[in-house]
């Protein structure tokens, strides 16, 4: 079954262990920190951070008074990613079993349709580089065992370092059900899981006391599985192909008949 | 010509020509500039070369060269289409240099693609691992396919000079190549829109549509007289061979027809969908897409079907707003119609515009030279001749 992580906003306090433990576990070069508004830093993921903490100020009406949430944010690992349906290389894949979806460096031609195609602007590139390689959260999931924590059963390196029990890791389905439990359990949550339905189903899973846009997701995300939208244009290719091919032979048979005919009778025959 | 002759002696000693004009100095200037650039931006990277950024992924490059270059060598297919399988004879003095066109188009529109991956040397990559879910591998074979198609059809006007033993070949060929070479086009011109089908969340509702890749097939065709009306203004005045009105406003007219059937698929789409209001709502997003419809579609057919197609004027004045608004159509969906989604900002560097800008002085250079030297021009009369 496929495996999620369950992010609850309430019980984040920011730390940012999680950060720190993917760039450790990922190899990922260490920078110093860059503050250009609030807490959050990096601004946002880039070519060498795969998640990052985006801590928001927000207002609190009910007591007139100022609150502050944060909430991790990577790859959501949809049941249908969109990025994988767009590259053209299939350098881009969901696992069947642990659902992780995972970036195939040596098949990438570097065209950034997936940076494009994704709903939740996750993947980054190596813009500094010669040869750039696009950047986003792997699960920890590694079919070639070096940055593997997945297929030995280990809980991705975030979870693991996670010191209040904002993320969770486990079954998604399980998951799913613990998130409406503690949603109907206590009524300062949103009615409302993150990636439940969100662009056709994520593994990952966001519960929440503030709205979910504070945290840089979209306002307008449909549910429908996005490579549905280029599956129903594609389909016409064959179609197409045959029967236009035909038409056009036909065509091209009748008219040269047609000019002979009209030149043989040395007449002009309107089309 | 001998026929005993090897291919490279008879290359060596045909008699080449390419006048030098101030204009091409200007031309061959701004090449080098563009190549140098191309140079810098293989050593170097993306980051350095170009403004491309984390929420911009696509650019210049993909816009214009790429989007824009496809839809403008549009002419090439639609005239295949209407002289080679119609065989509407009329036309035939403008199909050689439309179809020239065109084969640069592409090859530029190459240029362009390779300058922009950027794991450039992996080009080759989606032929053999298959990401067949991606209307972008639709667009990558099709693109490729039919430069190969393109070339190959220019082997019939290459081998009248140059190469003759083959031009029986090359001719025997042309039916089968013309057929493939409009297929193709069919493909990957609705396939570049419906490249932002997926975009669903992103894209501005006045430009996301699920018709999306029919009104970039369309537009793309209507665009092809149209640009042939620019190109035969510009090649007349410096080659000096008029295209007859007649036959310019025959295509236009045609043009005209397939303009009134996108305006109104359109209308219906943005009515079906219930986003009419936002076309008046007086935003950036609605004014540019008031005025693209305006400038590119609704004045140009009113040139098409009134008296000023009947003068060179007025045929040079729709195939610039058509050719200009085909332009402005792209841009809005690469640029306008993303900038809310993608926040952030973005304006191409002055290496993008060189590399750009060198691209397209390379095509006139290169037609320049292929119209001095070979019969791209003047085919009309030899087809006649050879009628007769």
């Amino acid at each position: 079954m496929a495996k999620g992580v369950l992010v609850d906003i309430t019980r984040c306090m920011g730390c940012k262990a999680c950060q720190v433990a993917c760039k450790q576990w990922n190899d990922l070069p260490s920078k110093n920190p860059e503050f250009t508004d609030g807490l959050t830093s990096p601004p946002d993921m880039d070519g060498y951070n795969y998640t990052i903490v985006r801590i928001e100020v927000v207002e609190d009406k009910k007591n007139n008074d100022y609150t502050i949430r944060s909430a991790k944010r990577q790859c959501m690992h949809c049941e249908h990613p969109a990025c994988a349906s767009a590259c053209f290389a299939k350098a881009l894949q969901r696992d069947p079993k642990t659902g992780a979806v995972v970036y195939y460096p040596h098949l990438c031609v570097g065209c950034r349709y997936c940076m494009l195609a994704c709903p939740f602007d996750i993947p980054k590139y190596e813009w500094d580089k010669q040869f750039p390689l696009v950047a986003k959260c792997q699960f920890c999931f590694d079919p070639e065992g070096k940055y593997d924590r997945l297929g030995y059963g280990l809980a991705p390196a975030c979870v693991d370092t996670c010191p209040t029990g904002a993320l969770k890791f486990g079954e998604k389905d399980d998951l799913l059900k613990e998130a409406w439990n503690r949603i109907n359990s206590d009524p300062k949550y949103l009615k409302h899981v993150m990636g439940e339905k969100e662009a056709g189903g994520t593994s990952w899973l966001y519960i929440s006391d503030v709205p979910f846009t504070t945290f840089g997701f979209r306002p307008n995300l449909g549910t429908n599985p996005l490579p549905e939208y280029s599956h129903n244009f594609l389909k016409w290719t064959p179609i197409i192909a045959v029967g236009w091919g035909t038409l056009l032979t036909v065509m091209y048979h009748y008219t040269k008949r047609r000019e002979q005919v009209a030149s043989e009778s040395n007449k002009d025959v309107p089309m | 010509m001998s026929e005993n002759k090897g291919l490279l002696t008879e290359i060596m000693e045909y008699k080449w020509k390419f006048t030098m004009t101030t204009t091409r100095k200007v031309l061959l200037m701004l090449a080098g500039l563009g190549i140098a650039c191309m140079i810098f931006r293989l050593a170097t990277g993306l980051g350095l070369a170009t403004n491309l950024n984390d929420k911009w992924p696509w650019g210049l490059w993909i816009g214009f060269d790429v989007l824009t270059g496809v839809a403008l060598a549009g002419g090439g297919y639609g005239t295949a289409l209407i002289v080679h399988v119609l065989h509407r004879g009329k036309y035939h003095a403008i199909a050689r240099s439309a179809m020239l066109t065109s084969l640069l188009g592409y090859l530029l529109v190459m240029a362009g693609l390779f300058m922009d991956i950027g794991q450039w040397f992996n080009f080759w990559r989606p032929f053999v691992s298959w990401g067949h879910t991606s209307v972008l591998f639709e667009v990558f074979w099709c693109v490729s396919c039919y430069t190969t198609v393109q070339v190959l059809e220019f082997g019939e006007v290459i081998t009248e000079k140059v190469g003759t033993k083959y031009h029986n070949v090359f001719k025997k060929a042309l039916p089968v190549l013309m057929i493939v070479g409009i297929i193709f086009p069919t493909l990957h011109q609705s396939s570049l829109g419906a490249l932002y089908l997926i975009m669903v969340d992103k894209l501005y509702p006045l430009w996301w549509s699920p018709f999306l890749g029919l009104f970039f097939l369309m537009s793309s065709f209507f665009v092809g007289p149209a640009m042939i009306c620019v190109e035969t203004g510009l090649a007349g005045r410096a080659f000096k061979h008029e295209v007859p009105i007649h036959v310019l406003r025959g295509l236009v007219r045609i043009a005209g027809c397939f303009m009134v059937l996108y305006l109104a698929l359109k209308l219906y789409d943005l009515a079906n969908r219930g986003v009419f209001n936002l076309v008046f709502k007086g935003n950036l997003e609605g004014n540019l897409f008031l005025l693209e419809l305006l400038l590119g579609v609704i004045i140009p057919i009113f040139i098409a079907f009134s008296g000023m197609s009947n003068t060179r004027k007025g045929l040079i004045t729709f195939g610039v707003l058509v050719s200009g608004g085909l332009i402005f159509n792209r841009m809005n969906v690469v640029f306008t119609g993303m900038s809310a989604a993608l926040g952030g900002w973005y304006f191409p560097s002055v290496m993008e515009w060189a590399v750009s800008i060198g691209l397209v002085a390379i095509g006139v250079l290169a037609y320049c030279f292929i119209a001095e030297n070979f019969n791209i021009m003047g085919h009309d009369e030899h087809h006649h001749n050879a009628a007769a």
